[in-house]
């Protein structure tokens, strides 16, 4: 089981919590069965392509998917994956 | 007051009540201010802005503040000036330079700190923060010290330590981060969420950014309003960029130019941080990050926030994206400096370099008319330039100042001739024909 942390805006999504344990042994995976456990996920994370949406940043550990294989990017036991809204700066 | 309906979300239209909100909480897009633009032109017209403050504020009325703070910071209408000696090195027959380094705290990031500053006092912020790359950690110390703030700022530990300084002596608190920018955004993004401080370019950036717009309100007005037929904007998030466009085409919405401008733009980015030149390169509707590795510290953003959006405003005006390597940043900064006499930090050097890439490449054509944005002053990157820069060393004896020039192969009359100005002499030259001299 993989943890998924969840960013404040999407915790209404999964009764307020910060942190779910998700299986699944890639991103793309992880993030399906959210959305088998907590329903309203996809609709938020994906455009209407059903792509990531351009704003959303996932990490896997500390590393940014779009630096790995992107959803294909693999998942193991106990890894932390991070859902994090796209942060401003500039 | 600039007539700020809501904020709207850029990527799904989601609209909110415009306070301190920065992201979509459908889509997690940006939000953007959207004005009632009819009736905004109702109230303003070109003699209105001429007699206006010699500052930014002259376009408070197409700026979302309604009060504009004390204090003594002067920021925005800068000199944009014609680059005569530049234009005819790179083979430009109308170049202008808009010279930014000539803000209170010697950067663009003034303008929109000012906005996000006066934002922050109408929203009751006792406190503004931010995360910065060096520039707009200067702006912010400076300016919140001039209206009596406290400031808290960001910045990568491996920045320069003039621009660590230049903070510092404003009396805020310096937060060196052991991290690239990147880094520190996201620091910020979490402490924005955890203390009711301003950070002007996270919880106030739809109204921060729209400080950029600025830039071009000026380049149009200072050209005798009329926009001007290519931009070359440096890019690290990309916002500067896309607000340009935005302002450009705000000042045809509101009729202050009557045609819609047709400007291309063009973005410069420095090649160990290119991931929007890369994206555009490639076609990608993504920007896909990377890990800075320039000595354009101002703008290494690996994740920049804007660079789709750049990427569409380029293609949208016919524009293109070039990237320049450390060497032809030098090369830039040097060239500008000794054409000009601007002294640029490197971001500028950027700017340079990439407009002289863009022409070498026939993007850039020699009969537009071409405005540069020269971002940040040259003092603050001293360290990019300090081995490009050689003395000749002499006692105080006059025979030994003569060897040392000999030495280094100068030879003083043809000095004198070689770099006489061409802009005094020619004027003169025609003063000497119109007295029939």
């Amino acid at each position: 089981m993989a943890t998924v942390r969840i960013p404040t805006p999407l915790r209404s999504l999964c009764a307020g919590e910060a942190e779910v344990e998700i299986p699944g042994a890639t991103v793309e995976e992880v993030l399906k069965n959210l959305e088998g456990a907590h329903p309203g996920f996809a609709e938020r994370l994906y455009d209407d392509g059903g792509k990531l949406r351009r704003f959303v940043n996932v990490y896997v550990g500390e590393e940014d998917i779009r630096f790995g294989e992107g959803l294909d990017t693999a998942v193991a036991e106990k890894d932390v994956v991070s859902i994090v809204p796209a942060v401003a700066g500039g | 007051m600039a007539d700020v309906k809501a904020l709207r979300c850029r990527e799904c239209g989601a609209e909110y009540e415009a306070g301190a909100l920065y992201a979509c909480e459908w889509c997690f897009g940006p939000l953007e201010c959207v004005y009632d633009y009819g009736h905004i032109a109702d109230r303003i017209d070109r003699a209105a802005i001429e007699r206006g403050p010699a500052s930014l504020w002259r376009y408070k009325a197409l700026l979302p503040v309604s009060t504009v703070p004390g204090g003594a910071l002067h920021t925005g209408f800068t000199p944009l000036f014609r680059a005569r000696r530049l234009g005819a090195e790179l083979g430009l027959r109308e170049l202008y330079v808009k010279d930014d380094t000539r803000n209170p705290t010697n950067s663009f990031k003034d303008r929109v700190t000012s906005v996000a500053l006066a934002k922050a006092v109408e929203l009751g912020f006792g406190t503004i923060a931010c995360a910065s790359t060096g520039n707009l950690a200067n702006a912010v110390a400076g300016h919140a010290a001039s209206a009596g703030l406290q400031s808290f700022v960001f910045v990568p530990a491996s920045i320069e330590q003039a621009k660590i300084t230049a903070t510092g002596i404003f009396g805020g608190t310096v937060v060196a981060v052991d991290g690239n920018y990147d880094d520190v955004n996201r620091l910020c993004a979490e402490v924005a969420g955890t203390h009711p401080w301003a950070f002007v370019n996270v919880n106030l950036r739809p109204y921060y950014s729209e400080g950029s717009k600025s830039l071009a309100f000026e380049t149009v007005e200072q050209l005798g309003w009329r926009a001007p037929d290519h931009c070359i904007v440096p890019v690290g998030s990309g916002s500067l960029l896309t607000k340009i466009k935005k302002g450009l085409d705000e000042l045809h919405k509101v009729w202050l130019l009557e045609e819609q401008p047709q400007t291309r733009i063009s973005g410069a980015q420095a090649a160990g941080c290119a991931p929007v030149a890369h994206a555009w390169e490639q076609g990608w509707d993504i920007v896909k990050p990377v890990r800075p590795e320039t000595i354009a510290k101002s703008i290494a953003i690996g994740d920049p926030a804007d660079g789709v959006y750049a990427i569409d405003v380029v293609n949208e005006t016919g524009g293109a994206f070039a990237s320049v390597t450390d060497d032809e940043i030098v090369e830039g900064i040097k060239m500008l400096a000794r054409t000009e006499g601007v002294f640029a930090e490197t971001a500028g050097g950027v700017t340079v370099a990439t407009l002289a890439k863009l022409v070498a490449d026939g993007v850039v054509r020699s009969d537009e008319c071409v405005v540069a944005y020269i971002t940040g002053h040259g003092l603050k990157t001293l360290d990019a330039v300090q081995g490009e820069i050689e003395t000749v060393k002499t006692t105080p004896r006059l025979e030994d100042f003569t060897a040392a020039l000999e030495a280094h192969g100068i030879d003083p009359r043809a000095e004198a001739a070689g770099r006489a100005p061409v802009m005094p002499f020619a004027s003169a030259a025609s003063r000497f024909a119109e007295n029939g001299d």
